[in-house]
């Protein structure tokens, strides 16, 4: 399952990765989004995965899963939930006053 | 008391909050914003006096106990960097109404500066791998927000690069967290760096550090990976580039030095590699400031050798060279945030960045110019003052592990480094008088040089003054050398 | 301008919209000790008002929800800041939380902590900063 699980993240990083070198804004919006959930998968995969029990204390039951992970990945997500957000309202405004969203032609020069 | 610990956060925070609530009274936000820094200044100055005397605070939120839950780790390096991040920020604040336009101060300026200030002091605060992340974060938010404040065309350009490279190594920083977790089983510094030290295979340990180093040097601008600072750093207004210039590279560097001096230590190979990096990034970063006539950009491409600097004392790694680190580090502090409000002065007072534009700045505003030649000598390490302190400990440390070279490429940087800014200083404020050009307004230089004096008087004072600064660095360079007081502190055993 | 017909939308939303925001409360009353939570009941409460945005239109919504949601994203963080400052006045470390229990007449004895004073924190300021985002990109013509 780790090794799917790892397969998987790896694809996702390289779809990822594929498209934040492309030139079209949204492309590289959703490259960060792709990059980010291999990520995601990424720290689950390594907190081991099983089936268990929710960590909360309750009587009779041995088998919890590993909290830590999960709290790591909620965080994670809502990191990037609001990057993502923001990097939208960035790249919207950014097409708009440049007249672009090309970002061969966004690179400027020295002195502005 | 271990609440102390937490104060440097929670104050700007709550600051930050406070202010938009009062959004549409700009005259009491910029009164209460002023009132609040210098607060908690004084609270950060109380905590370190009470660290100076009574030792490492350590608050484990939420009542859980240190390996189990997230620490506060306040010992005597972050507090003293958490009090250099609030000197820079009240000149900062006071810098802010004069440089600002209207709009852009009402586009949540204070806010996001509060919450910039909230996660450079977190970030340096934290005591959990995983919650530098999240700090790191916090403030990067905020630094989005700040770069493209007022919405230029340039800006937002400029702004989306930024972001994306700092959400690649975002990313790629959670990966490594993973990857550590799954070796090690922890995120919590101290448990980390005790639990290192049993894992019987290194190779894997030694990837993990590699791509540690690789986050944080993207943050830092260290050799092949600063190209996308210059650029980012001119783009903001003056006031946010010296908040940029003066401490999100150094919260990249203090996460080096805490991770390399605390964690991977097992590896001498990595110290060694460290050192040809600083060598590198000096003479480039330094290359780059000659290379360009904006004011502006010269000033960003000269944290670049400064960087190159403070690595070079992680590398040698022993105690005058860790010492040598961190009275580098709160110096450059200091003098990066005055160089950048200077420059922003005179691109502000003259109406171009273009340094060949410039001239005869000396006649009309000789305060400036005296404080720009200053701040010149300062930065580049002419004795007595700071940098030279800072310099000549990194450099003897070179010396005594015969690493000649590097200390010829250090020499020759600082050298590079004044001719960089002497170019500066002779073309815009030395010439003739040029009427012409710019209107002269008196007035706005001196609201522009009050915040600037501030930052100079105590970068020599750090000079000057090294007799009682240096048995600190000092101290906290031996402290940084035994990792087992850190653990210990931590983790009570 | 021609109307656009869009007699499905609107009056499907006028039940999904409530369903929604009910869902929301108890999301984030379920989220002390099972799945659910602030974060996941704030974005459902601003997909609710997104869905009747786009179902209403602008001024519509703007006049029976006149809220600021800058105010909100602030309201929300003060409240989760101060939720965790509030363990200071007895003495305990920062972000510490307690819990009890209260009767409630029809539901029984409850369990009420202090971590759901934060995690009305974190609802009020994902609904903020949810509705903040999009309203700034929707009202840009």
């Amino acid at each position: 399952m780790e090794i799917i699980m790892s397969i998987l993240a790896g694809t996702l990083f390289g779809t990822g990765i594929y498209n934040l070198l492309q030139k079209q804004l949204l492309r590289i919006i959703i490259g960060t989004v792709l990059i980010s959930n291999g990520a995601h998968l990424f720290i689950l995969t390594m907190g081991e995965l099983k089936r268990g029990q929710p960590p909360i204390l309750r009587e009779g039951v041995t088998d919890y899963v590993d909290p830590l992970p999960q709290a790591l990945i909620l965080t994670s997500i809502v990191i990037s939930f609001g990057v993502t957000s923001l990097l939208l309202v960035l790249a919207y405004r950014a097409s708009k006053e440049n007249q672009t969203d090309n970002m061969d032609k966004m690179r400027g020069n020295e002195y502005e | 008391m271990s609440n102390l610990a937490a104060l440097p956060i929670i104050i700007p925070l709550i600051s930050g909050i406070l202010l938009i609530f009062l959004h549409n009274r700009m005259t009491v936000v910029r009164i209460l914003a002023k009132v609040l820094t210098l607060g908690n200044l004084a609270v950060v100055a109380y905590i370190a006096y009470y660290i100076y005397q009574n030792g490492t605070i350590t608050l484990e939120a939420g009542g859980w106990q240190a390996p189990y839950g997230i620490v506060l780790v306040a010992d005597m390096l972050s507090i003293i960097l958490v009090l250099t991040t609030n000197l820079v920020a009240v000149a900062a604040v006071f810098y802010a109404p004069s440089s600002l336009s209207n709009k852009q101060e009402h586009f949540y300026f204070y806010t996001f500066y509060f919450l910039l200030i909230t996660g450079v002091s977190g970030a340096f605060l934290t005591g959990d791998i995983f919650n530098l992340f999240v700090f790191y974060e916090v403030m990067l938010m905020a630094s989005y927000a700040l770069i493209v404040l007022g919405g230029g065309r340039i800006q937002l350009r400029e702004s989306i690069k930024y972001v994306l490279i700092n959400l690649f190594s975002s990313v790629l920083f959670v990966t490594t967290v993973a990857f550590l977790y799954s070796v090690v089983g922890t995120v919590n510094m101290a448990q980390l760096a005790e639990r290192v030290g049993e894992v019987e295979q290194k190779g894997i340990l030694t990837t993990i550090a590699i791509l540690f180093f690789f986050v944080f040097a993207i943050k830092a601008a260290l050799f092949p990976l600063y190209y996308w600072l210059p650029n980012s750093y001119v783009a903001p207004n003056p006031v946010v580039s010296a908040l940029f210039g003066a401490l999100l590279t150094k919260v990249g560097i203090y996460s080096i030095l805490r991770v390399f001096t605390l964690i991977f230590i097992y590896d001498p190979n990595l110290q060694q590699f460290f050192i040809w990096i600083a060598g590198l990034t000096m003479l480039f970063g330094v290359i780059g400031a000659l290379s360009t006539n904006n004011i502006k950009l010269v000033i960003a491409y000269n944290i670049i050798p400064a960087v190159g600097f403070m690595i070079l004392g992680i590398g040698l790694f022993n105690q005058t060279a860790i010492s040598g680190t961190v009275y580098y580090l709160v110096h450059d502090m200091i003098i990066k945030a005055a160089l950048f409000l200077l420059v922003g002065a005179v691109a502000y007072l003259a109406g171009t960045t273009d340094l060949r534009k410039i001239k005869g700045f000396m006649h009309h505003y000789p305060v400036l110019g005296w404080l720009f030649l200053l701040a010149t000598f300062v930065l580049a390490g002419i004795p007595p003052f700071s940098g030279f302190i800072g310099k000549l400990l990194l450099l003897q440390a070179g010396l005594a592990s015969d690493r000649v070279i590097i200390v010829i490429i250090g020499l020759i940087t600082s050298f590079l480094i004044l001719l960089s800014l002497m170019r500066i200083f002779i073309q815009c404020f030395w010439g003739e008088k040029d009427n012409d050009a710019y209107t002269v307004d008196k007035q706005a230089a001196r609201k522009f040089t009050l915040p600037v004096i501030l930052l100079l008087f105590f970068s020599v004072v750090l000079g000057i003054g090294a007799e009682f600064f240096y048995p600190i660095a000092e101290s906290i360079g031996k402290y940084l050398m035994n990792p087992e007081i850190y653990i210990d502190s931590v983790l009570k055993e | 301008m021609s109307r656009p017909n869009d007699l499905i939308l609107r009056s499907t939303t006028s039940l999904i919209a409530f369903i929604l925001f009910g869902f929301s409360i108890y999301l984030y009353f379920a989220g002390h000790n099972a799945p659910g939570g602030g974060f996941i009941a704030g974005l459902m409460v601003s997909s609710a008002i997104v869905l009747m945005y786009m179902a209403y239109g602008f001024e519509a919504v703007n006049k029976i929800l006149p809220i600021n949601y800058r105010y909100c994203t602030a309201i929300g963080l003060m409240i989760a800041v101060l939720t965790g400052v509030g363990s200071f006045f007895f003495g305990e470390p920062f972000l510490s939380h307690t819990f009890g229990y209260l009767y409630i007449p029809f539901f029984g004895n409850k369990e009420l902590a202090t971590a759901m004073l934060f995690d009305l924190g974190v609802y009020i300021t994902v609904l903020g900063i949810t509705m903040t985002i999009i309203l700034s990109i929707a009202d840009d013509r």
